[in-house]
């Protein structure tokens, strides 16, 4: 009895030994606005190869610190790592840190106005006006002249904005910042600002609770919550001087424009973007993945999924509300792939 | 077995079980655990220093995280010094970094929920223990006792949902016209602000109160209300005795209830608008420590962002520590003039 308990227990022991050895498993961390899209390609990607990846949606924030302290293989943020960031990274783990475009999101205007039926009009200069406080009553002037023939009620305006920290507030910020001089001097562009006005709501649903809940009132949200849910938000005017409403092609639009001044890093910001079609408020998200890798099993695989990612994955992207990557940028981030080194090794992944 | 009540806090167990007996009957002949140890019993001399060693583990991680938090800070202490307490401006953008209005809204927003919820709890924990039939009683104990259950996410979409709306529609409306001239219902009334946030906080430690009362309250010996009868107090003068005798014990529920509402996070940040500033108006956005802890430590990339983060959270603990200090001084006191009138 014994005996045969023992050799079950070998037996067990191996099977289990061998399963651990034979599959390498990466671990990554950081956003939560590609979460979704992340965890179905992971999904995917072990069904087809069998390649286990976990991802912790910690916050973009969380993701940079841990590829800097180098506690896991690969990071994902909403906004790009600062130079200083890149630098320490390069000093603690003596490696460059690539960024990965993955998929875009676009940020939307979203408002509670129960006696304006039509889509609403809004340019740069009103929308940072709004969140400065300059504006305050729906029927302001310079609102009415967006907006020929549409009847604005005598409404105070309530601003929502992000309670948290965010790479949605980092990218809005980022666009107030280059469209109005005014925010650019009194609050400036972060993850999360000092707001002049308004209430702040905790994530997207929190902010989209604010709104829903106060008539008069407007704020930011992802476009694919908006989309979700179903809210009202606002043509917003580019820098080509149209009216454009917010959508995966428009969004894509914007990243398509600037790939002819695109950093050859990648960190693209993309906010106020040329381009006739671009809707101004757009932006990457990226994976932040070691240039040099020491573990080559690890390095193989993760190459190899990025490869996937890049193609067969962008498809999932329109079904989960994500912007997909234009053609062009997808061309650099094979590039980028193609560069990453294990112990200063081409990796192969033939 | 049979124990006796023989002192205040000192239960002594006098019947003779067999260890007892066996250890009478050796006087003299001690073991070479009792000559090394001077105990006489090696269950005893382990349980002891067990529940020791628990002791000053609690006390050992309260003082680690102390110094964790400290070490943590030391960036944005050095470079705010007192200013972090006294400043009101929070921008993470030119990284300046003051906590005044948090630490306003994290006491206030507390001690307004108190404010609401020690005399409401009290009253439950009277009623129960002292007047309610016995068939009302259980039903009702359980059913305060299940409010404690509720997660605090269905206590804020609860807040977001229905208690907001009503509030903006009702309340604040109310409130602003009857009593519109006093500094603290002044304002557009959205619902989202420091009043939701205390009535959220309320009803979230009312179970607490309530439910630790009547437990401290059912403590006090039957003896001492069959005596106060006995000589003639009515149910009023009886109650106010076993209140009295039970202060400590009340004032300690008092506490738990008041250090689970300053750290409050979730259901506070869905309802109290998440604004930085001090308004005397209970209708104005507030915000609290736990909050911004919550809000922005997930995003703060910057060395100087994160350390004033800690170095709240620094704050948060001190202040904790000051309260409950504060609460066992006022037991002390009260216990002194218990004793001298």
């Amino acid at each position: 009895m014994k005996k045969n308990f023992f050799a079950l227990l070998t037996l067990l022991l191996g099977v289990l030994g061998g399963a651990i050895s034979a599959q390498v498993q990466l671990n990554g961390a950081g956003a939560t606005f590609p979460a979704v899209i992340y965890s179905k390609w992971f999904d995917e990607y072990k069904t087809t190869t069998g390649v286990q990846i976990n991802y912790q949606a910690i916050g973009s924030g969380g993701g940079i610190k841990q590829v800097i302290e180098g506690t896991v293989d690969f990071g994902a943020s909403d906004g790009p790592m600062s130079d200083e960031q890149l630098k320490e990274a390069k000093d603690k783990r003596g490696t460059d840190i690539l960024h990965i475009p993955t998929v875009m999101g676009g940020i939307v205007l979203s408002y509670n106005l129960s006696s304006v039926s039509t889509k609403l009009k809004l340019d740069g200069k009103a929308v940072a006006d709004i969140f400065l406080g300059k504006i305050t009553k729906w029927d302001d002037t310079q609102i009415k002249k967006l907006n020929p023939g549409v009847s604005l009620p005598n409404k105070a305006i309530l601003v929502a904005h992000r309670s948290d920290g965010s790479g949605t507030t980092f990218i809005f910020t980022n666009y107030l910042s280059k469209v109005s001089s005014d925010w650019k001097d009194k609050v400036g562009n972060n993850t999360s600002v000092n707001w002049p006005v308004g209430l702040g709501g905790k994530g997207n649903d929190g902010v989209a609770g604010l709104i829903k809940q106060t008539e008069g009132s407007i704020g930011y949200v992802e476009l694919a919550y908006a989309v979700k849910n179903n809210l009202t938000y606002a043509l917003l005017k580019n820098k080509s001087g149209n009216f454009i409403d917010a959508n995966f092609t428009t969004v894509t639009e914007a990243a398509a424009a600037t790939v002819k001044n695109m950093p050859a890093d990648l960190r693209a910001i993309i906010t106020d973007a040329d381009g006739k079609n671009a809707y101004p408020i757009s932006g990457f998200t990226w994976l932040l993945i070691y240039k040099n890798m020491q573990d080559k099993d690890k390095a193989t695989a993760l190459v190899k999924f990025l490869h996937w990612a890049m193609g067969k994955g962008e498809v999932y992207a329109k079904d989960l509300y994500y912007a997909p990557l234009p053609k062009e940028v997808v061309k650099l981030c094979e590039k980028k792939i193609a560069s990453i080194t294990c112990n200063g090794n081409k990796i192969s992944v033939k | 077995m049979e124990i006796k009540l023989v002192s205040n806090s000192k239960i002594e167990n006098v019947t003779n079980t067999k260890a007892y007996k066996g250890l009478e009957n050796r006087p003299g002949n001690k073991s070479l655990f009792e000559k090394i140890f001077g105990k006489s019993n090696i269950g005893d001399f382990i349980f002891e220093k067990l529940t020791l060693l628990f002791a000053v583990l609690v006390l050992l991680l309260v003082i680690l995280m102390a110094y964790e938090m400290y070490t943590n800070s030391r960036l944005s202490i050095a470079k705010f010094g007192w200013n972090f307490l006294i400043s009101s401006t929070w921008d993470p953008v030119t990284e300046v970094y003051g906590a005044l209005p948090v630490i306003y809204g994290t006491v206030v927003s507390s001690l307004l929920a108190l404010l609401i919820a020690v005399p409401l709890g009290l009253g439950v924990a009277i009623f129960l223990s002292e007047i309610a039939p016995g068939w009302l009683e259980k039903p009702l104990s359980f059913l305060t006792e299940l409010l404690a259950g509720i997660p605090s996410i269905v206590y804020g979409l609860w807040g977001i949902f229905v208690l907001v709306p009503w509030l903006r529609d009702h309340i604040e409306p109310y409130l602003s016209d009857h009593f519109g001239n006093l500094p603290f219902f002044q304002g557009a009334p959205y619902g989202f602000g420091m009043l939701a946030a205390a009535l959220i906080l309320s009803i979230m430690v009312l179970p607490i109160i309530s439910s630790i009362s009547r437990d401290i309250l059912r403590s006090v010996p039957f003896s001492l209300r069959e005596a106060a009868y006995g000589i003639g107090s009515t149910k009023w003068e009886v109650i106010k005795l076993v209140l009295s005798n039970a202060r400590s014990g009340l004032l300690g529920a008092i506490m738990l209830g008041l250090g689970r509402a300053i750290g409050e996070t979730m259901a506070v940040t869905m309802v109290i608008g998440n604004r930085p500033i001090i308004s005397k108006s209970l209708f104005a956005p507030s915000y609290t420590m736990a909050s911004v802890l919550a809000n922005e430590f997930t995003e703060a990339t910057s060395d100087m962002y994160l350390s004033a983060l800690i170095e709240l959270a620094l704050v948060l603990f001190i202040i904790t520590i000051i309260i409950n200090i504060f609460a066992q001084l006022l037991v002390w006191s009260m216990n002194r003039k218990w004793k001298k009138g």
